[in-house]
């Protein structure tokens, strides 16, 4: 192999430009291995559509949820750079601290990149040029730390003062490669900076010390991961930046995955002293998940979908594994590409016009697959024998029966979205929360089976029969709020007979006083019928009693009747994807390829191929029952179930002896014969290999504490 | 284990069955069957069972939702990953070991040839399950296996068990002599003594062998005399015997006792060669199964994902077959991860060197990635490939190194594929690596034999022939003056010497002078000192403050070599 050496790791390898440079790109390889290649093309410009439309939306979401705490920053920021000229006592003693902001932003820490990215982009364009951010992995000691903003302000300069000379660029250039990397070069140098600015012309340099406001903006230092900072180097760092805090307008963000304490964990009173520290807490990666699957998944405007499975996946590796918003919508990614990758169909996944124009155009063999779609030979069986001749045969009919198809889906997916909302509604609010606290909860109730079946949906109907009527019609104000702006009959005749119910509940109330006194007397009634000594079983059985026989309120009756309102609604909107037909262009379901690429268990693949090797290799002589493995089987299964049986340690021979033992039986060599189980060289030598290989896999060591030992560095197995 | 039925069964019940077993053991082989029908225990045990989860219920609700959610994949599986070991029985604790388990194995599995034995006693934890659904299972894994150790002994056949009952004994006669199977504990006892008694004079006894002795017999009396607290240990008692001893029982065979104790590289690569590979066929069928997602990783990388293969089996010929495929027409690095030398800085000259044609060296990694990044910033259209074999090779391990790699991979225009062989090696990376990695994982079990990647491991079974360092040593004494390889020589016989001396620490430096002073070699103990810097720095002695604080000189080399050295010395 070109790759193999005994004195080199490395191989760079470069196509020689003389020969014609063939690279494919995106849409080829897109193409060259997915199903159908002829619709290919179209699916490849649609998944990219939708992507981008994925990451821009996600950049806006972004934005829009980090804007709160942003804001408020950038609002410091600014307090603080303007507090410097006031003259009061107070504000010299402040001035003399270096305000810090600390910005508490959880522990999902691969999305704080995304966070400070913005954070420093508003800063510069909104507040100060001089924005330097740095990362603790960069500053193993103090002198790197100080290197490293020196640079990034300087370079940030640099790089903005782009209107000036370019004599001014190299000098800075210059300046920051010979002078020593100290905080008084960085003094001059803002000085230098904010004179030029406020004189206007570099000509005249000395023309004015006094310098307004405006003209001296902030030098603003980032700390990206306070917590994994070396405190030694972030005291000195902080001693030495305070000594030139009335020269240099400095100030500091700390980013903290933790809590805020850790301040106080890292630095001692008479570091923390120096600072003026305000808490910034930004949102929970929870809420961001919450707002992000609202505006990609729950929404009709978005073609693609996930099935309940994939949900569950992606939702779950959000929970258990790292609560990071970047990798969920990784995932939304990779499934993306799979099923515009592997669904001919998926031309169909998109706009409704567009979807009812690319049918137009579906040939033969993609209508063939129409056909073996599950949902549609569903539908199939359903119609009259005419109808699924019809269908089986006739292109065009069948066209015209998917278009009506394709608009059925996306009217069901406007008119679920809604009920889903309303549901949500109504029953997040409910004690215990039947129905789930989230509605990804409730929408992946509503995947998997029909919502109105499942037990928990009983129970928040039966508390919701329980609720007050001032709280009953807030909810069901809010209900008819969710379903106005959607423009479709279904939810508008919906709406109206909300509505309706609304002002209902609003005629109730000036009778309503009466009526409810009636009932009580109704109710009270048979306790006063009892007799005077009674136990407590037989109150209970006269109460629940005069409950079932107490007649119904006219709220309660009208209680009831918005209830089974609701309820039908659920009914009609709520079922199943899967009961849709051609539900299948639209959803991806392969939960497995999902969470294969994603969450992987490498140890867990390796153990089962050793284990049973049958999984992997197809051979009739691996073939087991379950559990068990071949004598035949290669040489490092059977090392590594042999292996199993062994404590701490594993003497060699003896592990030796029994595979030899092993083999000789897979060699077919009679059990009674002299030979049977003697070790012979290419029996040694495979034995070896097979030790080295899962030495090289991590299962064993070699060790000192015993002669011809080695150490196992796994546990149980036996 | 869901038709198994859940009574309480009395004491009296359970020693009726205790009585049984002993017939059994008695009758010896054949009769195993009996053993599975030992039913009391199990059903104890359910109960028992039933308690935790009671006791536990919310633990396990959520785990049950935490494995619904993860484990959705089975019953949908229908591609090429049909097996899942459930977590439980891959993270299980330390366990006791019965003493022979590894012989017992093999002859299990050597027993019935061509046909395969079951001797895992788990079977629900075994991959072949379709799915795992929850607690109920989770708990069975859980549940200790003695039951089925038990009735392990009882099917092993009567011959195997005579060799088994003495695998300690030296001498194939000796096994011979175990006439029943009721008394091989004492008669053990006796042939271990009259076996120490012959071999006394070869070897002193270790206090480790008196141990182990008195501790296999416990064991194997408790088997049988006490059989029912053995079928229901808790979980918590065999942790606490299995780590109670530090002590390890293993038998004291060496390798010694093989008519061919080590080969040298060469001769296991010969015999290797000779031996037809099994299973050709179907590992040709595994790699072209994987040569077919070729084209989605070229699409996947291009679309900011970086590509990471695992599973059983060398992935060097696989990657090398997509590099030729698909990257011969790209710039495109290679890093064998596995090589014992290859470093950070390698990789990043190769790449700032080779690829970016930048002359000029940097001050730190940082700089160089930074300068790497910038370069690649700056040309979009630039497209590099890096391709790492076992990018959780032993040099690659460490925090810095990942972590650089990982700003490398989260450019935009560097795409990364990468294998992995180590049973340990995601926990290289921590959350905030990984998402700069962005990896997607692939398994790729392929079932070849890491032929490189173990070649440059010192194996343990391996001979070292010193090749290496014996010419590395010739090669720098012959640019010394005559006198320092004197100096040097003479440091070499009294290590020599002093080879068989489990004491000695290294010829102290005053020793040393006086005989550097005595052979007439140096004049000054500074003269000895400079040249001793010279042997230091080319890591030929490495010097160690003794108890004393007197400085101990050594040579750091194996004595065989030392003797070649000393040969080839004569000669010239």
């Amino acid at each position: 192999m070109a790759t193999s050496s005994v004195s080199k790791g490395c191989f760079v390898f470069k196509p020689s430009a003389k020969k014609k440079k063939k690279t494919l790109d995106l849409e080829s390889y897109f193409t060259d291995g997915c199903e159908d290649a002829r619709s290919s093309e179209l699916r490849f410009e649609l998944c990219q559509d939708l992507w981008d439309q994925i990451k821009t939306e996600t950049e806006i979401l972004q934005d829009e949820l980090n804007r709160k705490v942003l804001d408020s920053l950038l609002e410091f920021t600014k307090k603080c750079s303007s507090i410097r000229h006031h003259s009061d006592w107070t504000s010299q003693m402040r001035a003399s601290e270096i305000p810090t902001a600390a910005l508490i932003l959880g522990v999902n820490v691969t999305d704080h990149d995304m966070t400070f990215q913005s954070l420093s982009e508003l800063l510069q364009t909104s507040v100060t040029p001089h924005v330097a951010s740095v990362q603790a992995k960069e500053c193993g000691a103090l002198k790197h730390l100080m290197k490293k903003v020196l640079e990034r302000l300087m370079d940030t300069v640099v790089a903005v003062g782009d209107d000036d000379d370019d004599e001014v660029e190299e000098e800075t250039e210059q300046h920051h490669r010979s002078v020593h990397c100290s905080l008084t070069t960085l003094c001059d140098w803002y000085s230098k900076k904010t004179k030029k600015s406020s004189s206007g012309t570099p000509g005249k340099k000395r023309s004015s010390l006094v310098v307004n406001e405006q003209q001296e903006p902030p030098v603003v230092i980032v700390f990206k991961d306070l917590e994994a900072f070396n405190p030694r180097v972030l005291q000195d760092f902080i001693l030495v930046c305070s000594r030139y805090v009335q020269r240099l307008p400095l100030m500091f963000i700390f980013g903290i995955a933790t809590a805020p304490s850790t301040i106080q964990h890292m630095l001692p009173h008479s570091v923390s002293s120096l600072l003026c520290i305000e808490l910034f807490q930004s949102l929970s990666c929870s809420q961001h998940l919450t707002t992000v699957i609202e505006k990609l998944i729950l929404t009709h405007s978005f073609p693609f979908k996930l099935n309940g499975k994939v949900m569950q996946v992606l939702v779950g590796i959000f929970l258990y594994h790292d609560f990071s918003v970047k990798n969920f919508i990784k995932g939304l990614q990779l499934a993306l590409l799979e099923h515009f990758y592997s669904q001919p169909l998926s031309v169909l996944c998109c706009r409704k016009e567009k979807a009812l124009l690319n049918l137009k155009h579906l040939r033969h063999d993609d209508l063939e697959r129409v056909r073996q779609l599950p949902s549609f030979r569903r539908f199939v069986e359903k119609q009259e024998i005419e109808e699924q001749e019809k269908l089986r045969t006739d292109d065009s009919h069948l066209k015209n029966v998917c278009q009506k198809l394709m608009k059925d889906l996306h009217k069901y997916h406007k008119c679920y979205y809604p009920i889903l909302r309303c549901l949500h509604t109504l029953t997040s609010s409910l004690p215990r929360y039947p129905l789930g606290k989230q509605i990804r909860e409730l929408h992946l109730i509503c995947l998997e089976k029909n919502v109105w079946e499942a037990e928990e949906y009983q129970s928040a109907v039966n508390l919701l029969k329980m609720l007050a009527k001032d709280e009953l019609i807030s909810l069901l104000q809010k209900c008819a709020e969710i379903l106005q702006p959607i423009r479709s009959t279904q939810m508008k005749s919906a709406c109206v007979q909300l509505e309706e119910l609304l002002s209902k509940f609003q005629q109730l109330d000036a009778p309503a006083t009466d009526q409810s006194t009636a009932s009580e007397e109704n109710f009270t009634s048979p306790v006063k019928n009892l007799p005077k000594k009674t136990d407590l079983f037989q109150l209970q059985k006269t109460l629940l009693e005069s409950r079932r026989s107490r007649k119904k309120s006219p709220f309660e009756a009208l209680r009831n009747e918005a209830l089974d309102f609701i309820d039908t609604l659920v009914k009609s909107h709520l079922s199943p994807p899967e009961s849709q037909p051609l539900y299948e262009v639209c959803y991806y379901s392969s939960s497995a390829a999902v969470r294969r690429h994603l969450n992987a268990a490498p140890r867990t693949s390796i153990q089962a191929a050793l284990s049973s090797p049958y999984h992997y290799l197809q051979n009739e002589s691996l073939k087991s029952d379950d559990g068990t493995v071949s004598n035949s089987a290669p040489d490092i299964c059977i090392a590594y179930k042999l292996h199993l049986e062994c404590g701490r340690l594993i003497n060699l021979y003896d592990w030796l002896e029994a595979y030899s033992t092993v083999i000789s039986a897979a060699e077919g060599t009679d059990p009674d014969s002299d030979g049977f189980g003697k070790v012979d060289e290419v029996k040694h030598a495979r034995f070896i290999r097979a030790v080295a290989e899962l030495e090289f896999l991590g299962f064993i060591k070699s060790t000192k504490q015993k002669t011809d030992h080695v150490a196992r560095l796994t546990w149980g197995g036996c | 284990m869901s038709v198994l039925e859940v009574k309480f069964v009395g004491d009296g019940d359970v020693l009726e069955h205790i009585v049984d077993k002993q017939e059994v053991l008695q009758s010896s082989a054949g009769s195993g069957l009996r053993m599975v029908k030992f039913k009391s225990p199990a059903g104890q045990r359910e109960c028992l069972e039933e308690t935790r989860c009671d006791g536990d219920e919310n633990g396990v609700h959520d785990e049950l939702g935490y494995v619904r959610a993860l484990g959705t994949e089975n019953d949908e599986e229908v591609d090429d990953n049909p097996s899942r070991v459930a977590g439980s029985s891959i993270f299980t604790f330390q366990k006791v070991k019965r003493s022979h388990s590894l012989a017992q194995t093999a002859s299990e599995l050597a027993r019935t040839p061509g046909k395969s034995v079951s001797f895992t006693r788990d079977t629900n934890s075994e991959p072949t399950t379709p799915s795992r659904t929850g607690s109920s299972h989770a708990g069975e894994n859980r549940t200790p296996q003695r039951k089925k150790s038990v009735r392990f002994v009882s099917t092993t056949p009567h011959r195997l068990r005579k060799r088994l009952t003495a695998p300690t004994l030296r001498s194939d006669s000796d096994s011979e002599l175990s006439p029943s199977d009721s008394e091989e504990d004492e008669l053990k006892e006796e042939q271990r003594g009259k076996q120490e008694d012959k071999e006394n004079v070869k070897k002193t006894r270790t206090p480790s062998k008196g141990l182990s002795a008195a501790l296999y017999k416990t064991p194997a009396k408790r088997s049988k005399n006490t059989a029912e607290p053995l079928n229901q240990p808790t979980m918590t008692e065999e942790y606490f015997e299995a780590h109670g001893s530090s002590k390890v029982l293993t038998s004291d065979r060496t390798l010694q006792r093989l008519h061919t104790p080590k080969f040298d590289r060469e001769t296991l690569d010969r015999l290797l060669e000779d031996k037809p590979s099994c299973y050709s066929k179907e590992i040709q069928q595994l790699h072209d199964k994987h040569r077919k997602h070729f084209n989605k990783w070229m699409l996947q990388l291009q679309l900011g994902f970086s590509v990471l293969v695992y599973g059983l089996g060398s992935k060097k010929a696989l990657l090398e077959d997509f590099r030729v495929a698909h990257l011969s027409q790209e710039i495109h690095l290679v890093v064998n991860g596995f090589f014992p030398s290859i470093t950070l800085k390698a990789i990043l000259n190769s790449l700032t060197c080779e690829v970016l044609e930048h002359e000029g060296s940097f001050r730190t990694p940082s700089d160089q990635i930074q300068f790497i990044a910038q370069t690649l910033k700056g040309n979009p259209g630039l497209r590099v490939f890096l391709l790492i074999h076992n990018i959780d090779g032993q040099m690659l391990r460490g925090e810095k190194t990942q972590s650089a790699l990982g700003q490398l991979a989260s450019l935009p225009n560097l795409h990364l594929v990468a294998s992995i062989d180590h049973i340990n090696a995601p926990l290289v990376w921590d959350q905030f690596k990984q998402s700069q990695f962005n990896w997607l994982w692939w398994e790729c079990v392929t079932f070849q034999h890491y032929a490189e990647e173990t070649s440059y491991e010192n194996s343990l079974l391996v001979q070292q022939t010193g090749a290496l360092a014996l010419s590395s040593l010739t090669h720098v004494l012959r640019s010394l003056t005559p006198n320092a390889r004197g100096i040097f020589r003479l440091l070499v016989k009294f290590q020599l010497e002093n080879k068989d001396n489990p004491s000695y620490t290294g010829l102290s430096f005053q020793d040393f002078y006086q005989r550097c002073r005595e052979a007439f070699l140096v004049n000054s103990d500074l003269t000895l000192r400079t040249q001793l810097t010279e042997f230091r720095d080319h890591k030929l002695i490495r010097t160690r403050k003794g108890a004393d604080g007197v400085e101990y000189l050594n040579v750091a080399v194996d004595a065989n070599t030392l003797m070649d050295f000393l040969e080839n010395e004569k000669d010239e």
